[in-house]
């Protein structure tokens, strides 16, 4: 029972953590607008969430930690991996070293904003439908 | 917790740009002060950011790891009036460069800007997570 609904929220889940780490990149990116040599990041996002999805698949196989020396294995239940990021090709580099363009960015960032908004408007429906299969009449 | 790590990077670039703003307004308050404290005339100052890293991924926020005096040579001005010109006449004037203030000092407000609007879409976004389920 429990694990299905892990499956029907699993998904959204992902895609909102996901989201919540590229808000913080984009944030960085932001906040360090002004330092000399600073790259800017981010992250292809498709290509992260469908290996973040891929990953949280259950193992079929469990390994055995014989001894408490043994490294337990990544618990798929604490989700993701740290994502892999990217970085960003300067429209126009500046002299600094620095290659963080700020329009670009505040874009990308109020645009990752209303994603991660529809990413809970989708979460709270499908919430709202299971909840109703529930109900008894 | 990772949760309000947005906060934390914003936080740092918003205390980084306003010693920024610090700088420049003692800068420009300075812009005529013929002797400091230590009866040499002041020299204009500058910030250095640097990012600092949190995790392994290198995002971060930003601090000012140092204020660092601006080596540029003082302006010299003829005003043999002046108590504290020399024998030529010549008064050791700062080397603050109004110009650059007004510069910087509209930078460093527009970042300041930035990175509020990033904290405040953010607590937003949380606010809304918080009602996730609800309704």
């Amino acid at each position: 029972m429990i694990d299905k609904l892990e499956g029907a929220l699993g998904f959204y889940q992902q895609a909102l953590s996901l989201r919540h780490e590229r808000q913080k990149v984009l944030a960085s990116n932001i906040a360090n607008a002004d330092t000399p040599n600073y790259k800017a990041r981010d992250m292809d996002f498709s290509q992260e969430l469908s290996r973040a999805v891929e990953q949280a698949e259950p193992r079929p196989v469990q390994l055995m930690t014989t001894s408490e020396r043994h490294i337990s294995p990544l618990n798929h239940s604490s989700g993701l991996r740290a994502a892999e990021l990217l970085y960003r090709v300067p429209a126009q580099p500046s002299l600094d070293g620095n290659t963080v363009d700020m329009d670009s960015e505040r874009a990308q960032f109020a645009d990752n904003a209303v994603r991660y908004q529809s990413s809970l408007v989708m979460i709270n429906s499908r919430i709202k439908s299971l909840k109703s299969a529930m109900q008894p009449e | 917790m990772s949760m309000f790590s947005i906060f934390e990077i914003s936080a740092s670039a918003l205390s980084a740009q306003s010693q920024r703003m610090n700088v420049t307004a003692s800068n420009l308050a300075n812009a005529d002060s013929v002797a400091g404290p230590d009866g040499q005339p002041y020299r204009a100052k500058q910030v250095v950011f640097a990012a600092q890293m949190q995790n392994r991924q290198g995002v971060g926020g930003v601090n000012v790891t140092q204020v660092v005096e601006d080596p540029t040579p003082m302006r010299m001005e003829y005003n043999p009036e002046h108590p504290l010109a020399n024998e030529q006449g010549y008064v050791t004037m700062p080397n603050v460069e109004p110009v650059h203030e007004m510069v910087n000092m509209i930078a460093a407000s527009r970042s300041y800007q930035a990175n509020v609007e990033v904290m405040n879409t953010s607590k937003q976004l949380m606010l809304k997570t918080l009602t996730l389920g609800e309704g």
